[in-house]
């Protein structure tokens, strides 16, 4: 490894402008003739609009003009899809439901856009949307999911009988039966993910630019995946033809999943912008982030694990029943399904397993994929069983994992996954070394005497990353493929921009990626430039979600690269008059193994441009693309450990110890990687202990719509994290990665979960694992 | 927000005479309150009078045991105050764990005692320290100033000038925090003089800041965390919100005061 190589601790190159406040970011995009743009939003969970009157609000000083949904559907534009289809058990295809960008008929959650205003000032925008006047006709709402599959309760879509959106199943349901009807023994829970916003630190923004001179458009994006939204918007949404758009997303600051789906006012930001002949900026404040970004997780299942009398897993039954929010968002179909069924063995050799999950409408905001998105959930389910089974046998659940273990490889577990490799163990050893699990009891017995409940938890994760092999997603109901792209171009000097279909929202990509170059052709990082996120400027590409920027958009770079390197080879032994294949590169030099022939890597590059003296038959040049299809997913996986202290008399906990130890395959950056896991395991503690939407029943308010109300992890409340890598490469792609991005997150909750109910003794506790919530678990003992 | 017209004043009375020539106006202080308010289009006032720049509002005195702090006094000011630490020091930590760094050295004494929001922890030190309210028109007692949720006596055009009060014995401010906003959940402010004890909650209270007599009796007879452990707090008069429900706040009332009680020593 080079310096700034693979492996290298090097600092991230995009930090200097993003500590010194020099990001920009699409709200800080400014163009000739700007307007601004705020949206009308439904204060109903659920009502039919009668009327809508916008005349007073254009009236109103500094308004250009103000639309609503009726012009905009005559106008062509499409509804919002979901982009994966899902069939239930029967073979009947999901019901989807149409969501209009704009509603113009009903409105289904507190929230949803109605009209658009666009003036000369954000404020004025503000005051003239209070003025538009829509004539609401309150219906019933419903905000629960199991409430919502009720007969009687409202029904949101005509498409959705009872709001169920699909009845979907997987596994073997009578092998299951089987197992648990001769089970020696059974634990039974009943498993709550509670429903989380995103919360990026920066909020979602577009800004529309129509040129009526090229009849064409332009959108500045908050998105993980800017190409994927340009197909989006023009085959679905007919905002126009992907020639005709380009669209650009710059500096992102955080996506966790939710700037990955196409949102209403995009579209409607480049359509008001045609309409309105001004290029139309909206930029969402914190409230609205809360109301309109779509949400994760919200399951409730319902499980069951059998057991062998030597306390082997022999089944596992799940039913979950999965809020959809108001609308079907772009992947929420494949996250209760895909992402998260086909995670339900775990890290464990289980042979028989079922699981039914039943999608529903509700009168919130849309559900989608959120860091993990199904893996969290399928952790959370799998692990706090485990560990609730250990109690029940009264077996260490340390010991109960171990035997239970997969231990050969490949192994295909009944749910689709077929794992390549790993090594489980090695993690839960060191992780158990490294929180020293056997000095726990002394730790208990001296936290008592200080009037503290001390408890210890674990958590083994599995995730699937790297997605995902194209042919398998699609006949799975994908509609895309999950590959990605890369295009290197040498420059005449020898510097090189890597054109990457992936995107950086907080990854690193700008360091990683030229880490790799950097590794390949011995130049330092600073003559590498990542170039990404723009339509115009990349290829297509599929963007950034499920830690794919490793394991695929890093792949493909390494594709291109062969391509650079077989090119450059020819071309030098050429110019040197020697074999091809005793050409090496290194050290900024092309070289002939066991002489002193050499070229500089500059020379070698400008000859290629100059082309006075290429090998017969060579295009001038040294640029090379790629795309690369990954074989399978990836597969890391780890274990984590937490340590807590309750205070019986508040039911304040306190996270004394929490370690992680993680398998990712090879590793590009180990700080970078490091970051990725403390991101992770801090949004899953605050999943964990903290965070939980709210909307009131009664109402169909969303209750948690500030920081007010929305408890956020803070690093008040973390400790520092000790974390380590047992890394097994992954066989699956070139550079033997795994991925990094969620596991932080997936692995995290329940290890909290089953520290704080060890501590308490008490196992019926749900998080958030509030203060409220443990004192109240305290106390029912 | 909604367009407003911004005045500095110099001197209370200067800042009178601008509101009263106001349509609508609101003083304007530390705005860690109003000017959030008025972000979220939940309040719009016409003019705003900052009364930031009135130096004679400002500063913290302390003679003997009698202390005066100006109502412009700045949170930051009053925690880190050496003085004050001197002759009561749960009135700079009380200070000290207001929201954040930004807030502390923006929000001031007077601002957060006039809007009394009910999970504020300022309005718990003036019913405890049995303050004095000063204002441009006359002095307040404590227990007559607050009444309920965000309501005061002060008139529309009356400012809070300053705050006094005589150094207790003994005192110490034991704050639940709300897990998501950080306010209190369930504060308690102890103070003891001689045989005179003053127990003030906030956060708690379905009705604002209140004193609870039960506790004060108690540990009149016996300063001790002991005393206050075996004193009904009633769960029909608290708040029950998303974060804590009425019994469990009752029941913070009662671990805070202990905690506060301790802490005085
Ligand atoms: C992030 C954050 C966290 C916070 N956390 C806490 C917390 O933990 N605990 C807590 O107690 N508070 C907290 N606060 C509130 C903070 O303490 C405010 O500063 C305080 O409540 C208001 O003081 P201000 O000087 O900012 O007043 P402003 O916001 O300027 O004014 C508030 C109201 O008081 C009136 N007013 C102001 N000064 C006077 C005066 N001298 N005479 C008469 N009327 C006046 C104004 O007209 C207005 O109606 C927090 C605020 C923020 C933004």
């Amino acid at each position: 490894m080079g310096v700034e190589g693979i492996g290298a601790r090097v600092t991230r190159k995009e930090d200097k402008r993003f500590l010194t406040g020099k990001g920009r970011y699409v709200d800080d995009m400014v163009v000739p003739g700007m307007k601004f743009a705020a949206f009308v939003r439904s204060p109903h969970a659920h009502a039919k609009i009668k009327s809508i009157d916008l005349s007073a609000a254009k009236d109103m000083p500094g308004v250009i003009d103000v639309l609503e949904g009726k012009a905009m559907q005559e106008d062509g534009i499409g509804n919002l899809i979901c982009g994966w289809m899902i069939h239930s058990k029967d073979g009947s295809p999901m019901n989807m439901g149409a969501w209009r960008p704009l509603a113009y008929d009903t409105v289904r959650y507190v929230g949803d856009a109605v009209a658009i205003v666009v003036a000369d000032s954000q404020a004025e925008a503000r005051d003239a949307a209070e003025a538009v006047v829509v004539d609401y006709e309150p219906l019933p709402h419903v905000t629960e999911a199991l409430t919502a599959l009720q007969d009687g309760q409202p029904q949101i879509h005509p498409e959705a009988k009872n709001n169920l959106i699909y009845d979907w199943e997987i596994g073997d349901q009578a092998a299951t039966e089987a197992a648990l009807a001769t089970a020696a023994h059974i634990t039974e829970i009943e498993i709550t993910n509670n429903r989380l916003s995103p919360n990026p630190m920066e909020p979602r923004a577009a800004l529309g630019i129509y040129d009526t001179a090229e009849d064409h458009y332009t959108c500045y994006t908050t998105s993980q995946n800017p190409h994927a939204a340009r197909l989006v918007m023009s085959a679905f949404y007919n905002v126009a033809p992907e020639n005709k758009l380009r669209v650009i997303a710059p500096d992102v600051g955080g996506g966790f999943g939710s700037k990955i789906y196409i949102y209403p006012e995009e579209i409607t930001c480049l359509w008001a912008s045609r309409k309105t002949g001004v290029p139309v900026k909206w930029n969402s404040d914190r409230t609205e982030a809360f109301l309109t970004d779509a949400h994760g997780r919200d399951h409730v299942s319902q499980v069951k694990m059998a057991f062998d009398a030597n306390n082997r897993i022999t089944a596992l039954k799940v039913e979950t029943t999965a809020n959809f929010g108001a609308y079907m968002s772009l992947f929420s179909s494949a996250v209760p399904t895909y992402l998260y069924a086909t995670l339900l063995s775990g890290q464990y050799n289980i042979p028989a397993i079922h699981a039914e999950v039943k999608a529903v409408y509700t009168n919130t905001v849309p559900v989608d994929a959120y860091r993990g998105a199904g893996r969290p959930e399928a952790t959370y389910l799998l692990e706090r069983t485990v560990e609730t089974a250990a109690r029940e046998l009264g077996m260490s659940p340390a010991e109960l994992r171990r035997i239970n273990f997969i231990r050969e490889f490949p192994h295909q577990t009944p749910v689709i996954m077929n794992y390549d490799t790993g090594d489980y163990e090695a993690s839960l050893n060191a992780a158990m070394e490294a929180a020293d699990w056997n000095g726990f009891e002394a730790r208990r017995a001296e936290a008592a005497s200080r009037g503290k409940k001390r408890g210890i938890g674990m958590s083994c994760y599995i995730e699937a990353c790297g997605i995902a092999p194209s042919a398998a997603v699609g006949s799975l109901g994908a509609g895309v493929g999950l590959w990605e792209s890369a295009e290197v171009r040498v420059n005449a000097v020898g510097t090189v921009e890597i054109l990457t279909g992936s995107h950086s929202h907080g990854q690193g990509h700008e360091t990683t990626f030229a880490q790799l170059v950097s590794e390949r052709l011995g130049m330092p990082i600073s003559n590498v430039n990542i170039v990404h996120g723009d339509t115009d400027k990349v290829q297509m590409g599929m963007g950034t979600y499920g830690s794919r920027s490793g394991a695929v958009g890093m792949s493909a770079i390494v594709k291109a690269l062969d391509k650079v390197e077989a090119k450059a080879k020819k071309l030098a032994a050429h110019l040197l008059e020697a074999d091809e294949s005793d050409i090496v590169i290194e050290d900024g030099q092309v070289k002939v193994a066991g002489t002193d022939k050499a070229l500089q890597w500059f020379e070698l590059t400008l000859a290629a441009y100059t082309a006075h003296n290429l090998p017969e038959g060579m295009e001038p040049g040294l640029k090379e693309g790629a795309f690369y299809d990954p074989s399978n997913f990836t597969f890391p996986a780890g274990c984590y450990i937490c340590e807590v202290e309750v205070d019986p008399e508040t039911g304040v906990t306190d996270i004394v110890q929490f370690v992680a130890a993680d398998d990712f395959g090879n590793i590009i950056n180990p700080m970078i990687v490091e970051g990725q896991v403390h991101g992770g395991i801090a949004q899953g503690i605050g999943q964990a202990m903290l965070e939980g939407v709210h909307y009131d029943p009664d109402t169909g308010q969303l209750i948690t719509a500030s920081y007010m109300d929305y408890a956020m992890p803070r690093a008040d409340v973390l400790p520092s994290f000790e974390v380590s890598h047992q890394n097994t490469p992954c066989p699956g792609n070139p550079l033997g990665l795994k991925g990094c991005g969620e596991a932080g997150a997936i692995g995290s909750p329940p290890a909290f979960m089953n520290a704080v109910t060890d501590a308490i003794g008490n196992n019926n506790l749900t998080m958030p694992a509030t203060p409220q919530k443990v004192w109240e678990a305290v106390n029912r003992i | 927000m909604y367009e407003t017209t911004y005045h500095r004043a110099s001197s209370v009375d200067e800042a009178v005479s601008l509101l009263g020539k106001a349509e609508d106006g609101k003083f304007l202080a530390g705005g860690m309150t109003l000017i959030a308010t008025m972000k979220q289009r939940l309040a719009a006032p016409s003019d705003l009078v900052d009364l930031r720049h009135i130096d004679a509002m400002k500063g913290i005195s302390v003679n003997g045991r009698s202390v005066r702090i100006g109502a412009g006094t700045c949170h930051y000011d009053v925690a880190s105050s050496a003085e004050l630490r001197a002759v009561c020091p749960a009135l700079c930590d009380l200070a000290s764990h207001i929201g954040d760094p930004h807030v502390r050295h923006m929000g001031t004494i007077g601002g957060s005692v006039a809007n009394n929001d009910p999970a504020a922890d300022y309005p718990s030190a003036v019913l405890a320290l049995n303050m004095t309210v000063i204002t441009n028109k006359r002095e307040i007692a404590a227990d007559d100033f607050f009444k309920g949720l965000f309501e005061t006596a002060l008139e529309e055009d009356e400012i809070i000038t300053a705050f006094s009060f005589e150094a207790p014995e003994k005192a110490a401010y034991a704050k639940f925090a709300n897990p998501a906003s950080r306010y209190a959940m369930a504060g308690v402010f102890v103070a003891k003089n001689g045989g005179d004890v003053r127990v003030a909650v906030t956060g708690a209270g379905s009705d604002g800041v209140f004193r609870h007599a039960g506790m004060e009796q108690a540990l009149a007879s016996h300063w001790s965390a002991d005393a206050v452990a075996g004193i009904h707090v009633d769960a029909e008069d608290m708040l029950s919100d998303l974060h804590g429900t009425s019994e469990y706040r009752a029941h913070l009332v009662k671990v805070m005061a202990k905690r506060a009680v301790a802490a005085a020593g």
